[in-house]
């Protein structure tokens, strides 16, 4: 329902000069378009490079595996965080990445839609929460994230530490891409998370504090799944 | 709060926050941090034609403002949305409230936003009975501290010494830890997580709505407003009418634009996009959206001399480089709206009656308007808003009426300069000990009160010319 939206709206119009709101979408002629130039003709190697190095600035531990040995190097990651608890979203991908069947033998949790508000209660007292990043930006190490009946939007922030699978091929230069790829998307999600690292606040003193109201650790695995 | 934060008159709020030397130094050293970040998070890219970008974004989207709320709401509307447009901020209030009654919420989860300060919202809910949360680290020390005003618009507990934030949390939240950040925030963690899962409506601001999709979106570091827009099953989003992009392609410049403007962070942590209620056998996401777009006396700046004011996306870069606000803090502007951009546009949306010092609160060296990431033309707006305040509204600071027409008088006849000028050193002998005033009279009190005046010499400089040229010494 939209309320009071004539009158406000004339008021623009009239302050703009019009005599009636314009119905008209405008034309969009942008002079300048600097973001396409950043990281342009990078290859897919510089752009795990770049990314790499900016875990450094964002509190983010990272790992790079083939699908080999994937597996393991998550194996790996659960013990650094000392195993526990752990929930992951329903995401073909992980078979695809052959590693569903060694999660689900963890003490482990698949958000699963028919089980309501029990998916919330796990997360909230998981130790780990494992995603699949669907768009990465290389230029700041960031992930993003699509939201869907079967991948909560608080499964990545509850959990204390956050886990995070980089398919390589989903590298992309920076967050011109994404926002192009979602704008080509018929329905865009109910929630797009880009999240880069983990929580932090430097609220007091300008010290920063990592580890605020989402996750206090977070951990990057990057796959040459090419 | 609403958006004026004092009662007391501009030159007491100064003279209180020149006297708090924690306040002072910790803003001089965050200005330096702020600074440094940013310089580096840009260093990289040809900035100025970000900043072109950037304007020519901002200046379009006014330019076509009616079209794009109008898109806006349509596509809020059509992912299951309630859009409200509110010509005051009583519309506004009255709104939500009204939301709050009907769902008879008893505890509200909020994450930062300046316009909700702006119409004095949570007032209005605390009014109604509701236990409302701020849940931003800085937001919340100033909420437990009795709603101490925020003194920066994006870190607004920068005033505060962790000793300070310690003693509040011990007072009000039963705190026994030490005074170190990291366990601070962890007691905070633990209590704000219990309110976000039992809260009953959530409530955010908006850094940017995407008309083309109806969706708004959040930047936090702190991933606050994540949980506030997940979990609770209302939400309520405010945004000022301004504060709108038309695709996802302009939202993601201005987001790279104001984390790196604001905390010189390629990204903050969480960059949220957030359309319309959950869908379809969705866990979390609320199942309730409304969408609470603000004018609040925005339009009236619209179409006229000051509309490029319009155009800030809140970073509060010109805050952190601004040589005043170094000197005399966010509280000194008596608005939630600090620095440069508090002092044109507090005195645009508070009226001059209390804020007509504001623009006179400037050096006019400019910093600000070579920062700002979308290209206001600060301090030239400043400039312009003393030019009203002179010319159209009549009423220039006393003390610069009195000077300007002494100075006309004095400089209007040959015989009364020279007079004047002979005469300055005999009347300000009383004044004068080793060649200095240190304690002057009248209008040089507001001087002499910082610093020395070197009293006026018995020779004129015309008449010491005068006496070399013709002749004397090199």
């Amino acid at each position: 329902m939209i309320k009071n939206r004539e009158a406000f709206l004339q008021t623009i119009a009239t302050q703009l000069g019009r005599s009636t709101p314009s119905l008209t979408k405008p034309e969009r002629n942008w002079k300048h378009l600097p973001q396409h130039e950043v990281l342009k003709g990078a290859s897919a190697d510089e752009l795990v490079e770049i990314l790499v190095e900016h875990c450094a600035n964002i509190h983010t531990t990272v790992k790079i595996c083939t699908q080999l040995t994937l597996k393991q190097t998550l194996e790996e990651a659960f013990a650094t965080y000392n195993n526990g608890q752990i929930i992951y979203s329903e995401d073909a991908r992980f078979e695809q990445l052959q590693i569903e069947s060694f999660i689900a033998a963890q003490q482990s949790f698949k958000w699963d839609p028919t089980q309501g508000d029990m998916n919330i209660e796990i997360a909230e007292r998981a130790n780990i929460g494992v995603v699949i990043s669907d768009i990465t930006l290389a230029e700041s190490a960031t992930i993003m994230l699509q939201s869907s009946a079967q991948r909560g939007r608080t499964l990545s922030f509850l959990p204390e530490n956050s886990i995070a699978i980089i398919p390589k091929s989903s590298i992309v230069p920076r967050m011109t891409q994404a926002a192009q790829f979602l704008r080509k998307q018929s329905h865009v999600a109910s929630c797009v998370s880009f999240i880069t690292g983990p929580s932090n606040s430097a609220d007091i003193e300008m010290n920063l504090v990592v580890g605020v109201h989402g996750p206090v650790r977070m951990m990057y695995i990057i796959v040459e799944d090419v | 709060m609403a958006m004026k934060i004092s009662k007391n008159k501009f030159n007491d709020r100064l003279s209180m926050n020149l006297d708090n030397d924690f306040m002072r130094s910790a803003v001089s050293s965050a200005q330096h941090r702020f600074q440094t970040r940013r310089s580096t998070a840009i260093e990289s890219l040809d900035w100025e034609q970000w900043r072109n970008h950037g304007e020519e974004i901002r200046q379009h989207v006014l330019e076509h403002l009616d079209y794009y709320l109008y898109e806006l709401s349509e596509n809020v509307a059509a992912r299951g949305g309630h859009v409200f447009f509110a010509k005051t901020a009583e519309e506004a209030t009255n709104y939500i409230t009204n939301i709050a009654k009907e769902k008879q919420a008893k505890k509200i989860v909020k994450s930062k936003s300046m316009v909700t300060e702006e119409i004095n919202l949570n007032t209005h809910l605390e009014q109604l009975g509701c236990e409302v949360i701020e849940t931003d680290l800085g937001e919340y020390i100033l909420q437990l501290d009795d709603h101490d005003p925020p003194s920066h618009i994006v870190t607004p507990a920068l005033h505060k010494n962790k000793e300070q934030i310690r003693d509040i949390f011990t007072e009000k939240i039963g705190y026994t830890a030490s005074s170190q950040p990291e366990e601070l925030a962890q007691h905070a963690r633990q209590i704000l997580r219990q309110d976000y899962l039992t809260a009953d409506i959530g409530i955010t601001g908006c850094n940017f709505a995407v008309a083309e999709t109806g969706s708004v979106c959040l930047v936090t570091n702190e991933g606050n407003a994540d949980l506030v827009a997940a979990l609770p099953k209302t939400l309520i989003s405010v945004m000022g009418l301004e504060r709108i992009v038309p695709t996802f392609e302009e939202m993601e410049v201005l987001v790279s634009m104001l984390t790196r403007s604001a905390v010189g962070q390629k990204l903050t942590s969480y960059i949220t996009v957030l359309t319309g209620i959950q869908e379809e056998l969705d866990v979390d996401g609320p199942e309730e959206f409304h969408l609470v777009i603000v004018d609040n006396g925005r339009s009236s700046i619209l179409g006229g001399e000051f509309q490029s004011i319009l155009q800030c996306i809140r970073c509060a870069a010109c805050v952190n480089v601004c040589p005043v606000y170094r000197h005399v803090g966010g509280h000194t502007y008596g608005s939630i709206y600090s620095g440069p951009i508090g002092a044109v546009l507090s005195p645009l949306l508070g009226g001059y009656d209390d804020y007509k010092e504001l623009p006179y609160a400037s050096t006019l060296c400019g910093a600000c308007t070579d920062v700002c990431p979308v290209k206001i033309p600060l301090h030239q707006l400043l400039h312009k808003h003393r030019e009203v305040i002179v010319e159209r509204e009549g009423r220039a600071p006393i003390s610069e009426s009195l000077l300007m027409q002494a100075f006309g008088m004095g400089t209007s006849s040959q015989s009364i300069y020279r007079f004047g000028s002979k005469l300055a050193s005999t009347a300000m002998k009383p004044f004068t000990s080793d060649d200095k005033i240190s304690s002057g009279p009248g209008l040089l009190k507001n001087w002499t009160d910082i610093r020395d005046l070197p009293s006026p010499k018995k020779e004129r400089f015309r008449d010491w010319f005068d006496t070399h040229s013709k002749g004397g010494r090199s």
